[in-house]
């Protein structure tokens, strides 16, 4: 396949960025969208240019550390993460933008590098179960009816990617939030701190500069790994609960 | 230490033993030895400063643990968030013996099971240790609320796992990794929260602190990388514990995450920490094969697939560019079914990879041509999908098939899946005794980056067991008694082996960054891979690995003079992180050859060509090789000495392993 790419290139958190064109020749249409970028870095190195910073780890999907936003959307056009999106999605002479996640709660570090330290700040604030190791009682003694195991595990599905803050118009990070509080709320185990969890957890995530939820949907869409907009209307429900206003 | 060379290649030194583990019943040791290891009282903790490099489930466990016990902690991982490890990869789930299925499991089976699963290569306390914490790790991970798979009753559900007979696995879907992993990581998050564990995400261990004050050397700190800014970082402790996970990325295309890398075991190995077994390589049997050159990683399907899937090749080599839908039953040969009926699809790992290898060598490999040569075996479901239903199906193993279709472009549950072996986990690691230590005084090496749970094989779904047991209930107790006797005085970077190890980071980077070659760091790391794959990789022959070594050492030679790394060392430079990793990568490979070369016998994943039974099996040889070879760093340039360290078997007997 030739592709043509316009890629976001800036050097540091303060310098300013640009976008920069390039072509590619005999893109396998197996490839990756992560190993049409090698095959594009091994050209640049070869021409005397940096190659193009971008995150990526497991490349299997689960890890959630890649993530662009490709053609405006958050891991491109498939419901999946970027390092499992395949060529064989886009046409042969296709025009692809890329672009680092946009979200002022994650600062661009290089190229298409982000920070999204801020997520792991918001677990710190409470999003655990307290369980001090070597005192837990049998895992038998706490039965835990099957449908709330199921929605625990599919809001536990949540890899931290940061889809959902980068296709948000609002930057929230309330899908991600919501997915915690969700998966530790359907518990029993999850139940006594229940109340200062989310209260915490909402605190972390304005003070970190994430927006609110107007409820449109988008980060839904971006999910990876599907999570239903449904874990925040129980987030919301959890709050008002609690009587917390922000 | 021999004078002459053996085999031109290495030294023998001194044997080496495990002094560390009490004596009397192997049911008794653990309790005796955390009953007799020193004890740190509560206000003297606050005093006591721990390193733990890594972030996956040995780590982040032992960092949440140590941070909650009051201790110090500093917490280390290259990612962006200590969340990302690798652990988070694994599908398939996590071993304990509970016995919750009363199907005759106990502690001492699941001992039994992983010493002879280990192709008996592996310590006999360290696992009997594993097997009893076993039952405590799902208690643990429970409380904390990871979602296991649960029976309408509401309690939790087990499966069976290849190379055992009873079901003893825990598991959450086909993500056990990622939610054992999130739940060590929110532990972890939890301290980090409280201030008791400081954490520094995108950072790399570039060298270990080694300081002698007089009463010999001891582990003392890192020197780090901050992979955002490029500044070189000094962090001092009394203890440093390595959890940084397996090698297997030397062989370039594996299931590891593309950052798996060995620079800080092999950087302790150089400073004094002996490497066992490096050549222990687990090939997994059910990995997506490769479709081609571009290709980045292999990715693993969960061997849980083996429980209801039927793996076959075609009878004739003719019928193997046929749709599979076309080929009738009696043309297909299920041959783990024919030759291993006992346990057919879920023998061991290292049978069904070699068995796969061997269809494929035979000329009845399916799937495309990549080198002339195809590399795949079916992986059917169509018979599950006919007796459970295809929505059963979809409940077990949906995100498994729905992962298979995005990599491959077909439909698993209409066509058979293709599979083929990968390099997957390496048994080798730094050498530690029965307290996690290695031959480095404070230096601790725990989960995959040590060596003494697995043998020459790891059974499935033990992995995850040894990581969380390590990290939540072994070290903890173990570095105790070590700590106890700390802290080990005031240390500030003046010290003359603080600046050394700091300046030989400096001069490394700057030596790597002012080479002005042409090559790309990835084509020496693909080429390295390529070698390692073919002469070190599921069966090995002397001359192979002899020609191995040969070509190592050119391609180290010309990477030190021709490698290309552009931009500057100030600041974000993911190719200078590459180059690092990948030099590091080409001392350990020569040393894994080294280590297969003098291991004249075939156990567990490495198939030795000179040594099989009459019927093309595995064949060990006790009498010469029943022990663990301990690898020292014999300096640059120079050899390296290999130390023995008998394997005693005392409380099992020594068997052929057989599964027929």
């Amino acid at each position: 396949m030739r592709i043509s790419l316009k890629i976001w290139r800036q050097d540091g958190p303060a310098t300013k960025g640009r976008m920069v064109d390039y072509k590619l020749d005999e893109v396998s249409e197996d490839s990756s969208f992560l190993e049409m970028l090698d095959l594009l870095n091994e050209h640049l190195l070869e021409q005397g240019e940096e190659p193009v910073a971008f995150d990526s780890d497991c490349r299997e999907g689960i890890c959630g550390q890649c993530g662009v936003v490709i053609n405006g959307e958050a891991h491109g056009p498939e419901r999946t993460t970027t390092c499992q999106l395949h060529m064989r999605s886009f046409r042969d002479g296709d025009e692809i933008v890329i672009e680092p996640w946009r979200a002022d709660a994650f600062p661009v570090i290089k190229d298409l590098c982000v920070d999204r330290g801020a997520l792991d700040r918001i677990i710190a604030a409470g999003g655990y179960i307290s369980a001090n190791t070597g005192s837990a009682p049998d895992a038998h003694a706490t039965p835990v009816p099957k449908e709330n195991a199921d929605r625990a595990f599919m809001a536990a599905e949540c890899i931290g990617c940061g889809a959902c803050v980068a296709a948000c118009p609002n930057a929230s990070g309330m899908l991600f939030m919501g997915a915690k509080v969700t998966h530790l709320g359907e518990l029993p185990q999850g139940q006594p701190e229940r109340d200062a969890r989310v209260v915490r957890m909402t605190e972390q995530h304005d003070h970190e500069g994430f927006g609110g939820c107007t409820n449109l949907g988008e980060c839904t869409r971006a999910c990876p790994k599907g999570i239903p907009l449904n874990v925040i209307s129980q987030m919301n429900r959890d709050l008002l609960r609690t009587g917390f206003t922000a | 230490m021999t004078d002459t060379l053996i085999a031109g290649l290495y030294r023998e030194g001194e044997p080496i033993a495990d002094t560390k583990a009490p004596g009397g019943d192997i049911s008794t040791k653990w309790s005796t030895r955390q009953f007799e290891a020193a004890l740190v009282n509560p206000a003297n903790r606050r005093k006591l400063s721990v390193i733990i490099v890594g972030t996956g489930l040995a780590g982040a466990a032992a960092a949440a643990t140590m941070g909650e016990a009051g201790y110090r902690v500093k917490s280390f991982c290259y990612q962006d968030s200590p969340r990302r490890a690798h652990s988070i990869a694994a599908q398939g789930g996590i071993n304990a013996a509970k016995n919750y299925k009363g199907d005759g499991d106990s502690t001492h089976r699941l001992f039994y099971d992983t010493v002879k699963g280990g192709d008996y290569r592996s310590r006999e306390t360290n696992v009997y240790r594993l097997a009893e914490v076993s039952a405590a790790i799902i208690d643990q991970c429970v409380a904390q609320g990871v979602p296991f798979a649960r029976e309408y009753g509401g309690l939790l559900d087990n499966r069976s796992f290849g190379g055992v007979q009873v079901s003893r696995t825990f598991y959450a879907r086909g993500q056990t990794g990622q939610q054992l992993l999130i739940g060590a990581y929110q532990a972890l998050e939890r301290q980090i929260g409280a201030g008791s564990v400081e954490m520094f995400a995108r950072h790399e261990m570039m060298e270990l602190i080694v300081v002698d004050d007089g009463s010999g050397p001891r582990a003392r700190g890192i020197v780090a990388r901050d992979l955002v800014t490029g500044e070189i970082e000094t962090h001092l402790a009394d203890a440093v514990v390595l959890a940084s996970g397996g090698y297997g990325n030397v062989f370039f295309l594996s299931t590891n995450a593309m950052g798996s890398n060995t620079t800080a075991i092999w950087r302790a190995h150089r400073k004094g920490a002996y490497f066992g077994n490096p050549c222990y390589t687990q090939i997994h049997p059910t990995c997506i094969p490769q479709s081609g050159e571009h290709q980045s990683k292999l990715t693993l399907m969960s061997e849980s697939l083996r429980n209801d899937g039927r793996i076959w090749v075609p009878k004739k080599a003719e019928d193997c560019e046929k749709d599979p839908r076309d080929i009738p039953e009696e043309d297909r040969d299920y041959y783990l079914e024919r030759i291993y009926p006992g346990f057919g699809n879920l023998v061991p790992r290292d049978i069904a990879s070699r068995q796969a290898k061997n269809m494929c060598d035979e000329g009845r490999g399916v799937g495309p041509e990549v080198d002339g040569y195809r590399r795949g075996v079916y992986l059917d479901f169509a018979e599950a999908i006919e007796r459970l239903g295809e929505d059963a199906v979809r409940s077990k193993y949906g995100n498994l098939f729905d992962m298979y279709e995005r990599i491959t472009g077909e439909n698993p549950y209409q066509v058979p899946m293709r599979i083929y072996p990968a390099v997957h986990y390496t048994m080798g690691g730094l050498w530690v005794d029965y307290d996690l230590q290695s031959t480095i005084p404070g230096l601790f090496v725990t989960g995959e980056a040590n060596f003494s749970d697995h043998g020459a094989n790891r059974l499935g779904a033990s992995a995850l067991m040894q990581g969380l047991a390590d990290g939540y209930f072994v070290l903890p107790n173990t570095i105790r008694d070590y700590l106890a006797k700390g802290p080990f005085g005031p240390l500030d970077e003046s010290n003359p082996q603080v600046r050394e190890a700091q300046d030989s980071v400096r001069d490394r980077i700057h030596r790597i960054m002012n080479m002005n070659g042409t090559r790309s760091v990835d084509s020496y790391h693909k080429a390295l891979g390529k070698i390692m794959w073919e002469k070190c990789g599921m069966e090995r022959t002397e001359e192979g690995l002899r020609e191995a070594v040969e070509q190592i050492r050119a391609l180290r030679a010309d990477f030190w003079t021709n490698v290309r790394v552009l931009g500057t060392a100030e600041g974000l430079n993911q190719s200078l992180e590459k180059a690092g990793r990948v030099a590091d990568f080409l001392e350990l490979g020569e040393l894994m050859c080294i280590d297969a070369l003098h291991r004249r016998e075939s156990c567990g994943g490495h198939f030795r060509a000179e040594s099989q039974t009459e019927d093309g099996e595995a064949l060990r040889h006790d009498d010469e090789f029943a022990y663990v070879a301990a690898w020292e760093w014999g300096g640059e340039g120079q050899p390296p000495v290999l130390h023995k360290e008998d394997l005693v078997y005392q409380f099992i007997e020594l068997k052929q392993r057989s599964y027929k």
